[in-house]
């Protein structure tokens, strides 16, 4: 029961990783996305709309409450001390990224992840410089469980919004349970098995900051899509679903995450 | 006085028939980016820089045209009055928006990276909006619709590998499917958003 319980608090730490979105549908809604590069068409089913509308009202009351204030006061920290940070927590994300990249076949990316987690865990002090970098070993992409399902030909499935955790797809729900199966290291060495050197709250407290980190860096790009959004809801549905597709297809971001068929259309009137 | 005649007529045809200059995406970017800057870091009145910042959208971006490609499907099932009003309140929507996103940076610094021509009608301009104390740094990519060379239209942002304009479609598109595809709650909407 602990242990599902903690999951279920991983869960939703690492979903404030990603780009906040909720989604679902009352079970016949479908968003048509495709890929000029991939001619693939995906079909997401928005599952439960009513209830998700309702969850991602919650998740915004929540977020107004706890998370914007404390990311708020997270800003106010030096910048060196988030930058440093920042970088510790996304040198602890290569334990997922690596594995992944072997997963999809990326044995180069692998390699410089390799060599650029053990560069900064022992010469950037865990992670809080990144010297990797100065050495010509350039920040990759992460990778993750979701993506690599992805990547293998797994649909989505359907799309749904968890109260705290946000947006996710039961593909993406199913990547992220593997990290609690033996596919994440950190996890491993802090919660699922006893070391002498790490505790539980260690694993809890780097997805929290990180969740605070990930807050703080988009507090304004947040307000504007509050902002400027009639249907909140749906913008945030959109970016997710969009953010989701680019990362598993690895899509040259300039040119292949618009379907021309509707501007050829318009063109032509 | 004949002589000076002559010369004139020649001086007009000569302009006439030399080929337009056509302008270069990444310099339409570069310009468009020098201008609002400007605007930006003035110390004019916001109600002065909304004014100002409007004036460039209307003349580089495409709004007609993202106007109805926001609309999807739905276009096809609108009278030409509805068309009308439709265009009407998408370009107050758009222009609000679009200046109330820019008017709290103070001055932003974009780079040029590239561009990359994906067909005769669209190049992508490959930018960045540098590291501040309080943002990251941020890939903008503008999709360029070029097919007059002369007056190239902004057609799309893409921020950080997201297209807006597939954002908006989606948004519209969600509007109507849980308003029984009524147009004119989409209009109402746009309304209220316009006079907020």
């Amino acid at each position: 029961m602990k242990k599902i319980l903690s999951i279920i608090i991983i869960t939703t730490f690492s979903q404030l990783l990603t780009v906040s979105v909720f989604a679902g549908s009352d079970g016949t809604k479908e968003i048509n996305n495709k890929s000029n590069s991939s001619k693939q068409n995906y079909e997401v089913k928005d599952c439960f709309e009513t209830i998700n509308r309702g969850v991602f009202a919650f998740n915004q009351g929540l977020d107004k409450v706890f998370f914007k204030p404390i990311a708020k006061g997270y800003r106010y920290l030096p910048k060196p001390i988030r930058s440093g940070t920042s970088n510790a927590l996304s040198n602890l994300s290569n334990v997922i990224t690596i594995p992944n990249n072997i997963l999809q076949g990326q044995l180069k990316e692998a390699g410089i992840n390799t060599l650029r987690f053990s560069i900064n865990t022992t010469l950037g002090i865990a992670g809080i410089f990144d010297v990797a970098s100065y050495y010509g070993l350039n920040k990759l992409d992460k990778e993750d469980y979701g993506q690599t399902l992805g990547t293998w030909g797994v649909k989505e499935g359907c799309y749904f919004v968890l109260p705290v955790l946000g947006p996710t797809t039961i593909r993406d729900s199913l990547g992220s349970m593997v990290n609690f199966s033996g596919g994440d290291a950190w996890y491993n060495v802090t919660v699922a098995n006893n070391t002498k050197y790490f505790e539980n709250s260690d694993y809890y407290f780097s997805r929290l900051t990180s969740g605070i980190d990930f807050r703080a860096k988009n507090l304004e790009a947040f307000e504007s899509l509050e902002e400027n959004s009639l249907d909140l809801y749906a913008s945030v549905r959109s970016l997710y679903l969009q953010d989701r597709q680019r990362k598993i297809l690895n899509l040259d971001e300039t040119t292949e995450t618009m379907n021309d068929d509707d501007w050829e259309e318009i063109d032509n009137q | 006085m004949l002589k000076i005649k002559i010369i004139s007529i020649l001086l007009l045809i000569s302009l006439l028939i030399l080929p337009l200059k056509s302008k270069e995406p990444s310099l339409l970017i570069s310009e468009i980016v020098n201008e609002a800057s400007i605007i930006l870091s003035s110390t004019d009145p916001v109600e002065s820089k909304i004014i100002k910042l409007n004036n460039i959208a209307e003349t580089n971006v495409d709004i007609n045209g993202i106007g109805m490609y926001t609309l999807g499907k739905y276009r096809k099932t609108l009278s030409e009055d509805q068309k009308i009003k439709y265009k009407k309140l998408f370009k107050s929507y758009f222009l609000k928006s679009f200046s109330s996103r820019l008017v709290d940076y103070s001055d932003p610094k974009i780079s040029i990276l590239s561009e990359k021509k994906i067909n005769e009608k669209y190049t992508i301009v490959n930018t960045v909006l540098e590291e501040t104390s309080k943002n990251p740094e941020i890939k903008i990519d503008w999709r360029i619709y070029t097919k007059n060379p002369d007056r190239p239209l902004i057609r799309d942002l893409i921020v950080e590998g997201l297209s807006l304009a597939r954002t908006q479609k989606e948004e519209f598109k969600s509007i109507l499917q849980n308003n029984n595809e009524d147009i004119d709650y989409l209009f109402k909407s746009l309304e209220e958003f316009i006079i907020k």
